[in-house]
């Protein structure tokens, strides 16, 4: 194993100040085990007495190899990969995925399941919301928000269960479809959470929203302005936080998105207060996507009849040699991709979850690239927090909702 | 408790001294806060209203490792975690355990590449392994009771012969 | 191709004399190493593509010259159009300018592009590796890196991993 390496200012001699390099100025490091850097970020702070002067994040404390492994897996077996990628949002990662695998094999997906796989993800951006709030909530001191939150996202946590057989690694959204139709609880279990949760966000913004403490600690702290924010690379709420309207999901709708009526929350204040408020309008506008989608819900099949691509039905290999031949060149071989590139994207509640897939003609991916947003997001980072305070880049990090598994890969 | 019944009219408990220190420190040990991966969700989880892992004396995680006694590896561990891991583990004072939540940290999981340790047994010496990917809150409930079970059969001799 | 690319691609093609071709609506672009930054500065600039959404590369390893291709997938908000710019670079000591001064984006991805692909990115202002430990040898995701493979453990081969795998001391 190797060793702790040490550090000397000299190797950042060109990322700090001159007052660093005569001790004016105090070197002080942050993580990668520490409880508000909500993983394992280590952020190397150049201080003077309590204000940050210059901040360099040090990423890779998680770096899991998730794109290397992939290309060595046939593109249905690398799909378990993208599920622990960015594990608050692992519906959106499998659709993202899955959007890249069916773009680059040309494969059509039943509106059941489009549908299907809309109200999943919608509900995957709650809870990933929930965390969000209920951790931020945590480093700014509101410790019941955690308990709050957790209790709502166990819900969501509990219809997953229901169609997938999994918490969390549902691995649910496959190729031309979906694994299977939901059960029938389904309804009653998204129903019941679409009646209770509006009352509970009410409840968490009478906790938060005009709670001055909370508000103190969040107003004009880390501006970010719309140019940085673009040349940065920054998508997601933190983006429309700073007024400028794109979502994805409306620009280029995907899954059928433009069947249904909602806003992109947008703020232009571009503080950490506004990032909340926008989060916190999302959770009222995935709600309403999900009701709308819940209430035209078509019936038919979830899975295309590609028989190229997508496994026959267990009924239909005992009788048909053909279905018989077909689950087993799918599961033993894989089908081949074209030779050639996609790129797509979806809007994860992070922002622009990209995926870059290109296939080499056999079953396996050439290459594939994730490109996650939190990276992006936390890359403008040392932009954003210099002359703050130490306890106001908790608040900033909070608000920026980082997931190590997401920058890292 | 469960004392009460034991007490009798005197107000007096006989037990081993082993017994006793083993009872006491089943029953308050700290869990060092320290989420790797996705597996730490889980274990926000478990500490969360629905499980409410408090229930066996664990309501408090430290930040640090110095008040610690108990280390959840939840999630993978790369490379370049590996050797802060093991100074973690280096600074939580005696006696320690170490759960291994989920298959990344008991033996790689899905993840059988250059970036991953295929085990934490190769950083920190586990006691007891959970399974799964993640693994239910039950189960790491579960992992955390049968450390408890572990602590309860230790006795002195092994504490003596182990710092000797 | 989408109607309001066609101007774009033109442009590009007459200014820096590049190809293109074509993939299920989407455009790839080929330019040389030293005309890139001279390409996304007309694009930021003129062309409104004010976000470079992902930097990557990818490997084709047997072949020599070009072993790689530098990917830079722009996107437009005004305009809601994507682009896909290729940028070949040879084997033997890959190297690209960077366009860290078009794009503040690039810096990080630029740093993540020499970590994994080794390729250089010449007036970089922070040349470090960022993901792996500094004293890693080698790649990881160049094709001739290896992907690090262990034998997994099972009930029939367990005694005999076990023996060799290296366990930590307390
Ligand atoms: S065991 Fe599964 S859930 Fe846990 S860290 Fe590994 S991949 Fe994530």
């Amino acid at each position: 194993m190797s060793q702790i390496e040490e550090v000397n200012v000299d190797q950042f001699k060109h990322l700090v100040s001159e007052r660093a390099l005569t001790g004016e100025t105090m070197l002080l490091n942050m993580g990668p085990q520490h409880p508000s850097t909500h993983g394992v970020l280590r952020l190397l702070l150049e201080l003077d007495g309590e204000i940050v002067v210059n901040c360099i994040p040090d990423i890779g404390f998680l770096h899991t190899g998730i794109e290397k492994n992939m290309e060595a897996k046939t593109y249905q077996k690398a799909e378990v990969m993208t599920d622990r990628l960015d594990y608050m949002n692992t519906m959106g990662n499998n659709l993202s995925y899955i959007m890249a695998v069916e773009k680059l094999v040309d494969l059509d997906v039943p509106p059941r399941a489009q549908a299907l796989r809309v109200i999943l993800v919608e509900l995957q951006r709650i809870a990933s919301h929930l965390v969000w709030l209920g951790t931020s909530g945590l480093d700014l001191g509101a410790m019941s928000m955690f308990l709050y939150c957790f209790r709502e996202r166990e819900q969501i946590l509990d219809i997953f269960e229901l169609v997938s057989g999994q918490r969390m690694m549902t691995t649910y959204i496959r190729p031309g479809g979906v694994w299977r139709d939901v059960p029938v609880e389904f309804e009653k279990a998204v129903r019941d959470f679409i009646k209770i949760f509006p009352k509970r966000i009410d409840e968490y913004e009478s906790l938060l929203t005009k709670n001055p403490l909370f508000v103190d600690r969040m107003v004009d702290i880390g501006y970010l302005s719309k140019e940085t924010a673009l040349s940065y690379g920054v998508t997601g709420p933190v983006l429309r936080a700073s007024g400028v309207n794109w979502d994805l999901r409306k620009a280029r709708p995907y899954m059928g998105y433009e069947q249904y009526d909602f806003n992109v929350p947008t703020r232009t204040e571009g503080d950490t207060y506004a990032r909340y408020v926008v989060r916190i309008d999302e959770l009222r506008e995935s709600l309403k996507i999900v009701e709308q989608a819940l209430n035209k819900l078509p019936m038919g099949l979830v899975h295309s009849q590609n028989r190229k691509f997508v496994p026959p039905p267990r009924s239909e290999i005992g009788t048909s040699m053909e279905a018989l031949i077909h689950h087993f060149k799918l599961w033993t071989e894989g089908f081949p991709a074209p030779k050639n590139s996609v790129y797509s994207a979806i809007e994860s509640p992070r922002g622009e979850l990209g995926m870059y897939l290109e296939g080499d003609g056999g079953p396996k991916p050439h290459r594939i690239h994730l490109r996650t947003p939190s990276f992006d997001n936390l890359g403008v980072i040392p932009e954003i927090v210099k002359g703050h305070l130490v306890a106001d880049l908790v608040a900033i990090l909070a608000s920026i909702d980082i997931v190590l598994g997401d920058i890292d890969r | 408790m469960g004392v009460e019944q034991k007490l009798g009219n005197m107000g007096v408990v006989t037990t081993s001294l082993e017994g006793m220190v083993n009872w006491s420190r089943t029953n308050a040990m700290w869990p060092m806060l320290f989420g790797l991966a996705c597996c730490a969700i889980e274990m926000m989880s478990a500490q969360a209203s629905d499980y409410d892992m408090s229930r066996f004396g664990m309501e408090l995680m430290r930040a640090s490792p110095r008040q610690s006694d108990l280390m959840i590896v939840a999630g993978r561990v790369s490379k370049k975690m590996g050797p802060v891991l093991r100074r973690l583990y280096d600074q939580m004072p005696e006696p320690k355990w170490v759960i291994a939540m989920g298959d990344c940290a008991s033996c790689g999981g899905v993840f059988n590449n250059y970036a991953i340790y295929q085990g934490v047994d190769e950083v920190v010496p586990v006691d007891v392994y959970v399974a799964g990917c993640p693994p239910r809150p039950e189960a790491l409930i579960h992992g955390v009771l049968t450390v408890y079970e572990k602590v309860k059969g230790e006795t002195f001799k092994q504490y003596a012969e182990k710092y000797k | 191709m989408d109607k309001r690319l066609e101007p774009i691609v033109k442009d590009i093609q007459e200014k820096f004399s590049a190809t293109f071709d074509e993939f299920r609506d989407e455009v790839h672009v080929m330019v040389a190493p030293e005309q890139i930054v001279d390409v996304l500065t007309l694009l930021r600039d003129e062309h409104k593509f004010e976000l470079l959404s992902a930097l990557t590369a990818s490997d084709y390893f047997p072949q020599v010259a070009p072993r790689f291709h530098v990917i830079y997938q722009l996107s437009s908000l005004e305009k809601n159009i994507t682009l896909q710019i290729r940028v070949p670079v040879n084997g033997s000591s890959p190297k690209v300018p960077t366009v860290t001064r078009v794009y503040k984006v690039a810096n990080w991805r630029e740093r993540e592009l020499f970590d994994m692909f080794g390729i250089e990115c010449e007036g970089h202002p922070d040349p470090r590796r960022i993901l792996m430990p500094e004293d890693t040898e080698g790649h990881p995701l160049r094709k001739d890196f290896p992907l690090g493979y262990e034998e997994p453990q099972f009930t029939f081969n367990f005694d005999e991993i076990d023996l060799r795998k290296p366990y930590a001391k307390e």
